[in-house]
């Protein structure tokens, strides 16, 4: 492990940033969001950003490839190009755990090129929690926010940066960094890291636990007498979907440019109304079919075809976030009492 | 680059039959000939065209054939009414193939087999239907029982009068849906005919059409004794990827894009009842 | 408050008065609270809330609830009560079906704006009159004045006064002179370009997540026109970073003389865009060019946008007021 005092943290960033494109959490606008790292531009005070940092692996719109048509001709273009290396630095554990949640779909085969080339040429940096807010639940599914994942992990402790590479990404991003650091026999970071457990563990929600999902099977909670209460107030918006770091689904539309059409995709919601909507008809037709969809695929779905994984990481933004205040924590929480 | 199976290859339409007042079949080639990718019966194909969008649709053809796949589509939203109105020599983006197919080498093997379809919902059985012709010592008897609204809405009329009714080892059953004038054959709906002739319990069946139609013959097969383990559909929901990923065609734990679009009934039986 | 509601629930419960109750469910922590719908004096005792945080509209609810069968009491703070009035004018609830008892309103506390403070990791909050008491693992009892903290919409209140009741509980409050538009005064005194920067800069966080129409009180359509496939310009998201203000201009155009300003809108903005002050302009040049309105004050006057009088402005009033209007 290495040492970097706090006072030399733009010289860090600045080194880093002349290599490659450095992206780190600052505040704008009253809320913390991932930026492009400029001269003397100030790292969040915030937990975390008011978007989840799947942005960076899956944004919201990309384009897919480009189709012209000419008469009875059809031109496709392969508008794909490589992604130059980048780093990402202050991801907390939960969004750095979401990373591997999207891999399993995105580098399941076949393997999506798009997602894979960011994911390739992305160094992903965690930094280590330090206040924890009432609506986190990452411990839940096994994750510390003391001891976060990624290519290298930080932690933020008595005026000094701390860093360690996990993998050779993390270590290349040593290298340019290298004449800033000094070893560290990592002590500050121990005492640290037993302060923020000790604060997880009085946390509201620190005794969650989604592992009784499990213990009924899928139709059982699929025709869980709780759904129609739980979905009642839902507004059928997309706001959980959209700031949740392990939402995937995703649509693919054309935006005509006048000289090309451009086949694109977008995130979408499965919260929406058109979302399976066809030429003969729709088959989740009421909000609580959608809404139970969202959940089902998360706690029972997803686990059923990864290996226990739940699509879940408690980051607690659809907590926050959602306009009636519904969320995962609420369903698992009814579930759990039915299947009792 | 890798290969991306989101970006589609170049198909070429060389011929385009018209079916019924509503259904035309689409014949595509890879633009040097042959055809723009393999499949196994069952399997489905994204057919797209800038400005009207992109569908998925079952290869109808058997991949017997060597030469081309064949697409038999209903006029009903924004690209398939683009894609009837259009002439022979179009290009089109098709991705593909898609979905599991039909157990065509492993449980149809050495089995009676019976077909039910009812409208548009012969073209995914068209492809395994004659892929069972093509090896005709691999599978028992072939029974076909198929219906629509009238006879201008029978799906292949020709092919199966000439073709089908007239090779050993396969009965043909027609009906439609009311009498109508030039039609001596039976009238009715399948669900019902089905039970009328009942079949032996013996036969692997396979049941396409309108989800109504599905869930009534269904009814009616187990009514006869058939086990759903014996029955096979094939479904239709929405798609965009194909792939298993967008999200939009998950129901339960599978995707009918990739883990469909043919299940058997008793799979089926298991899932939440949203398609 | 809220024993009192409780209390006149069950009572009009019991007397077979109504036969379920629209309300707002307490959550995991304080402040997380969901609309919902109580058919037991047992759900009542257990779940029903009314505090600093029950912030949400419950009107729009009514829309479906009043469809269903039996009488459904609603409880209507004076926001609420402008918005359901608008229903009733808009013929889209049923008014028979519902029994509104009106309670009065001091304001809601945003929870936002308390973790905009740097308050986090919250245990508990107590409420008094004026100030709340949070209390934080970080072993924190933080009071704040509840005037510092409250929404927007309630600092800039415009009326306190329920506008359509069974009955009351509580008594009833006025309508208050507001500065309300004091923000949109401001708007109007930049340069286009400079009103240009602020709309694009933050309009551009939108995620089109849809929350703010799906919150509004007056965006009832049966199918919305950007959720219908056929229309053409059904986007889920913006071809470039300032697409999205076609999806709010247009909302707030539809809504305009419709709108009661109940800022729901930019209370469930997850990207904190402050939509209502699109919809306050229109409210403010209606009250300029028209004359005083206030959408959901009454059922009987005709909204100024479908009505013709001979003093109407005419448009030419576009060219006239120039780029600064």
């Amino acid at each position: 492990m290495y040492q970097l005092s706090l006072d030399n943290l733009q010289n860090f960033f600045r080194q880093i940033a002349a290599h490659e494109k450095l992206y780190i959490p600052t505040d704008k606008d009253n809320v913390a969001v991932y930026a492009e790292y400029a001269e003397g531009m100030q790292l969040t005070q915030k937990l975390n950003t008011n978007r989840s940092a799947k942005d960076f692996f899956f944004p919201q719109t990309e384009n897919l490839y480009d189709l012209r048509m000419n008469g009875k001709n059809l031109e496709i273009e392969d508008t794909r190009e490589a992604c130059e290396d980048f780093v990402v630095f202050g991801v907390r554990a939960c969004d750095v755990r979401s990373f591997a949640i999207l891999d399993k779909v995105f580098l399941a085969d076949p393997v999506d090129s798009y997602y894979k080339n960011r994911r390739e040429h992305g160094t992903v940096v965690s930094l280590a929690c330090t206040r924890p807010e009432e609506t986190c639940f990452c411990q839940s599914f096994g994750i510390d926010a003391a001891a976060p994942e990624g290519d290298a992990a930080c932690w933020i402790a008595d005026g000094s940066l701390y860093i360690k590479a996990n993998t050779e990404k993390g270590e290349t991003l040593l290298s340019y960094v290298a004449d800033l650091l000094t070893e560290s026999d990592g002590s500050a970071v121990a005492a640290q890291q037993e302060k923020t457990r000790q604060l997880l563990a009085k946390l509201p929600l620190a005794n969650t636990d989604f592992e009784g999902m499990k213990k009924t099977d899928l139709m059982a909670h699929f025709k869980s007498p709780k759904w129609a209460g739980l979905s009642e107030a839902c507004l059928g918006c997309g706001t959980c979907t959209f700031v949740c770091p392990t939402c995937q689904c995703y649509d693919i539309r054309e935006f005509d440019t006048g000289s090309c059409v451009k086949k694109f995709r977008c995130w979408d919601s499965c919260m929406y109304s058109d979302f399976t909507l066809m030429a003969h008809g729709n088959s989740r037709n009421s909000q609580l079919e959608r809404f139970r969809q969202r959940f089902m695929h998360k706690l029972v779905y997803f686990p059923d075809n990864n290996d226990g994984v739940f699509g879940c990481v408690g980051c607690g933004r659809c907590l926050a976030k959602c306009p009636i205040s519904m969320n995962i924590v609420k369903v698992e929480k009814a579930l759990e009492v039915q299947d009792a | 680059m890798t290969k991306e199976t989101l970006i589609p290859l170049l198909g070429v339409v060389t011929d385009i039959r018209a079916d019924t007042p509503d259904v035309k079949t689409f014949r595509v080639e890879a633009p040097n000939g042959g055809k723009v990718f393999e499949h196994i019966p069952g399997q489905c194909a994204m057919l797209s065209i800038p400005g009207a969008g992109e569908g998925m649709f079952s290869i109808t053809s058997s991949p017997t054939n060597k030469e081309f796949m064949e697409f038999s589509i209903k006029k009903c939203g924004k690209l398939t009414s683009w894609l009837h109105q259009m002439e022979v020599g179009q290009e089109i983006a098709i991705r593909g193939p898609y979905g599991n197919g039909f157990p065509v080498d492993t449980e149809f093997q050495g089995k009676d087999l019976l077909f039910i379809a009812g409208g548009i919902g012969l073209a995914p059985l068209h492809s395994v239907i004659n892929y069972c012709r093509d090896n005709r010592d691999k599978y028992g008897k072939i029974d076909i029982v198929y219906g629509s609204r009238s006879m201008d809405d029978l799906v292949d009329y020709k092919e199966i009068i000439d073709e089908w009714c007239a090779e050993d080892g396969i009965d043909v059953y027609l009906t439609i849906d009311r009498a109508q004038e030039g039609w001596d054959g039976h009238v009715g709906f399948v669900p019902n005919y089905v039970k009328e002739l009942g079949f032996d319990t013996n036969k692997t069946a396979v049941i396409c059409g309108p989800p109504i139609m599905i869930k009534f013959t269904l009814a009616g097969l187990v009514e006869l004794g058939f086990d759903k383990t014996q029955v096979y559909t094939t479904m239709e929901l929405r798609m965009k990827c194909g792939v298993g990923k967008c999200g939009r065609c998950n129901i339960g734990d599978k995707y009918v894009c990739k883990d469909g679009p043919v299940f058997r009934c008793d799979q089926l039986a298991e899932m939440p009842d949203e398609y | 408050m809220q024993d009192k509601m409780i209390a006149r629930a069950k009572e009009l419960l019991r007397d077979g008065a109504v036969n379920r109750v629209l309300g707002w469910k307490t959550g995991e922590f304080v402040y997380d609270i969901t609309p919902a719908v109580f058919t037991s004096a047992e759900e009542l005792d257990r779940d029903f809330v009314f505090d600093a945080f029950t912030a949400a509209n419950l009107s729009k609810y009514l829309v479906k609830e009043s469809k269903k069968e039996g009488k459904v009491l609603a409880f209507l703070k004076p926001c609420d009560s402008y918005s359901f009035q608008q229903l009733i004018k808009e013929h889209r609830v049923d008014r028979e079906n519902v029994y509104i008892v009106g309670i009065p309103c001091e304001g809601k506390v945003d929870i936002e704006a308390l973790k905009a403070r740097g308050i986090s990791g919250i245990t508990a909050i107590e409420e008094t009159a004026d100030a709340v008491t949070v209390k934080t693992v970080y072993d924190e009892d933080i009071t704040v004045a509840k005037q510092d903290v409250l929404f927007e919409r309630c600092v800039n209140c415009k009326s306190k006064k329920v506008v359509i009741c069974d009955e009351m509980l509580g008594e009833n409050g006025e309508i208050v002179d507001s500065d309300r538009f004091d923000a949109v005064a401001k708007l109007e005194a930049m340069t286009p370009d400079e009103r240009f920067a602020f709309w694009q800069n933050e309009l551009s966080r939108c995620i089109r997540c849809n929350a703010c129409r799906n919150v509004c009180p007056a965006c009832t359509c049966e199918k919305c026109v950007f959720d219908n496939v056929n229309s053409g310009v059904e986007h889920k998201v913006a071809a470039n970073s300032f697409e999205e203000s076609l999806f709010h201009i247009i909302r707030a155009y539809h809504v305009a003389g419709r709108c009661t300003d109940c800022g729901e809108c930019s209370r469930v903005c997850p990207q904190h865009i402050p939509l209502h002050l699109l919809n306050r302009k229109f409210i403010k040049d209606m009250n300029e060019l028209y004359g005083e309105y206030q959408a959901g004050a009454d059922t009987e006057t005709r909204p100024p946008l479908v009505n013709f009088s001979m003093d109407d402005c005419e448009p030419s009033i576009v060219y006239q007021r120039g780029g600064n209007a």
